[in-house]
């Protein structure tokens, strides 16, 4: 597979986290076909697809009493991680490690410090293919931009291809590729070049419900 | 009793001590001890700071720990190794001034017979002003024979002003009976933490009844209770927080059900002054279904992703 990055972007509600959750195994498709290089993965369930190299950031972080940030790198990993690798982990999400490998991923962590986390499990997979479902949430712009930074320096290696559910300009100005999914359905794709400059547009046109016959008189 | 006795125990006794003390076999224990087998002594050692003597009236030792004694640790396991044993012990800790010291205590019942092996601690805190006490206490039961290996600990806490009692009590599994029942009462200013980790299986059953009283201005309690009930297991997690000054109590119960597994909690704050500050939280269930599929999106089994969150949830 070639490294490329890819985002999936379109109004909520559309089926992108459906998307995801169908490349990652977490949810079986009803019709059509899922293939990872060629190899129909559509009936793998989610540990073979994790060992054939799909990773998945969940856009709500598992939280779990016990398991702490070290504990979760190293299973994400599959092997004990030393200091300097947990730092050069969680760096990559803007955390501390010193601040954070001892701490339980329980619910006493924030949301935005959770979502890093999260983010840096699979980041820690180095997979073939990483799929990150709106990793801007509930991240503040500081941890964003060295966020944006790891992303770009994952597709410019050869290490594997990403694919991120987004709304931020950021990230869909480093796209190779962009989707639009809408209702259900790829309603456009294709190179950056000619989708975001079109995207961007539409930023400016009436969304008023009532333009569309409904809503609030 | 001389200060120093050799120690002479049996090798079931010595598994034991292993898993409950992290005894070693060629350094043995570093510090004061006393080891109970079979409702005898195995071995005694004082040291200059921390006195262990037999009791007069009755069976158990007295540990009194000079003011001021900081970073020694105390051993006190107790072992039944065979069946037809009802061990009955009372061992009372005198904790002085200022003195910051670790107790281990642990339990190992072995039974191979038809009938029942029991040893029942109990146990007194006494703590003076300023004291710091981390107990360390685990539990296990092992052996093949059919009659039911018990272990009933009484613990008793008295914390006078600004001292601090942590109990870090551990049970996974082999035990078929146990009742922990675990009361203290707290001057100003002191603390006291529990963490208990509980692992039942079979036809185990756990109970564990807590009842602090914190009676001092500014004193406080957290009991935090993590067990896992599996098979046709049953545990029951009672406590009672009284707040009786200005305070602070928090009490936890989280248990994880697997198979027929079954788990009460009766938690109870009884708050009798205005500025007492009391939480609660329980939560029962069986794995969270999005903990089991995170794993799995990192490379692990089902069975794996189990195995992995009831050992993080019992660390």
């Amino acid at each position: 597979m070639d490294s490329r990055l890819v985002v999936i972007t379109g109004p909520n509600g559309g089926g992108k986290t459906t998307l995801a959750k169908l490349i990652a195994g977490v949810e079986k498709p009803t019709s059509g076909r899922i293939l990872l290089d060629g190899e129909d993965i559509t009936d793998m369930d989610i540990t073979g697809r994790a060992r054939l190299g799909v990773a998945y950031a969940f856009q709500q972080p598992v939280r779990f009493k016990g398991l702490t940030v070290r504990d979760l790198l190293e299973l994400a990993s599959g092997k004990k991680l030393e200091h300097g690798e947990l730092c050069d982990l969680l760096g990559k999400v803007g955390l501390c490690a010193e601040e954070y490998i001892d701490r339980e991923m329980s619910a006493a962590l924030s949301g935005g410090e959770a979502k890093r986390i999260e983010i840096a499990t699979v980041l820690a997979r180095n997979a073939k293919l990483s799929v990150f479902d709106e990793p801007e949430a509930g991240i503040d712009l500081w941890s964003f931009t060295r966020l944006v930074e790891t992303f770009e320096e994952i597709r410019s290696s050869t290490s594997g291809s990403l694919v991120i559910i987004s709304h931020q300009e950021r990230i869909l100005s480093i796209a190779d590729e962009i989707v639009v999914v809408a209702d259900g359905r790829v309603r456009t794709s294709g190179n950056r070049e000619e989708i975001l400059p079109a995207l961007l547009k539409g930023e400016f046109s009436c969304r008023c419900p009532q333009r569309n016959g409904g809503g609030c008189q | 009793m001389s200060d120093l006795q050799e120690m002479n125990f049996n090798s079931v006794t010595e598994e034991m001590l292993k898993v409950i003390s992290d005894y070693d076999s060629v350094s043995g224990f570093k510090g004061a001890y006393n080891i109970r087998e079979d409702s005898q002594c195995a071995g005694r050692k004082s040291s200059a700071n921390i006195t262990i003597e037999p009791k007069t009236d009755k069976p158990g030792i007295n540990i009194i720990i000079k003011p001021h004694t900081v970073g020694e640790t105390v051993f006190i396991p107790a072992c039944v190794t065979h069946t037809n044993v009802d061990d009955l012990v009372y061992n009372d800790f005198f904790v002085g001034e200022g003195a910051d010291v670790v107790i281990v205590a642990g339990c190992g019942v072995h039974n191979d017979g038809e009938e029942q092996a029991r040893h029942n601690g109990i146990h007194r805190f006494f703590l003076e002003k300023g004291a710091k006490v981390l107990y360390k206490e685990k539990h296990i039961g092992t052996g093949n024979g059919k009659g039911l290996k018990k272990i009933d600990p009484v613990t008793d806490c008295f914390l006078k002003e600004d001292s601090c009692l942590e109990m870090d009590t551990i049970q996974l599994g082999g035990v078929d009976r146990s009742t922990r029942t675990t009361s203290a009462v707290l001057d100003k200013g002191a603390k006291i933490i529990v963490r208990e980790r509980i692992m039942t299986d079979h036809e185990e059953e756990a109970v564990t009844k807590f009842n602090v009283k914190l009676n001092g201005e500014d004193s406080g309690a957290d009991l935090v209770s993590r067990s896992v009930a599996r098979g046709n297991s049953h545990q029951a997690f009672y406590s009672i927080v009284e707040g009786n000054n200005r305070c602070t109590g928090h009490s936890a119960c989280d248990a994880i059900l697997a198979e027929n597994g079954r788990v009460d909690a009766q938690p109870a704050l009884n708050a009798a002054n205005v500025d007492a500050e009391l939480i609660h939280e329980a939560a029962i269930g069986k794995i969270a279904g999005e903990q089991i599929l995170k794993l799995c999106s990192l490379g692990l089994t089902r069975e794996q992703a189990e195995e992995k969150i009831i050992e993080g949830f019992l660390k």
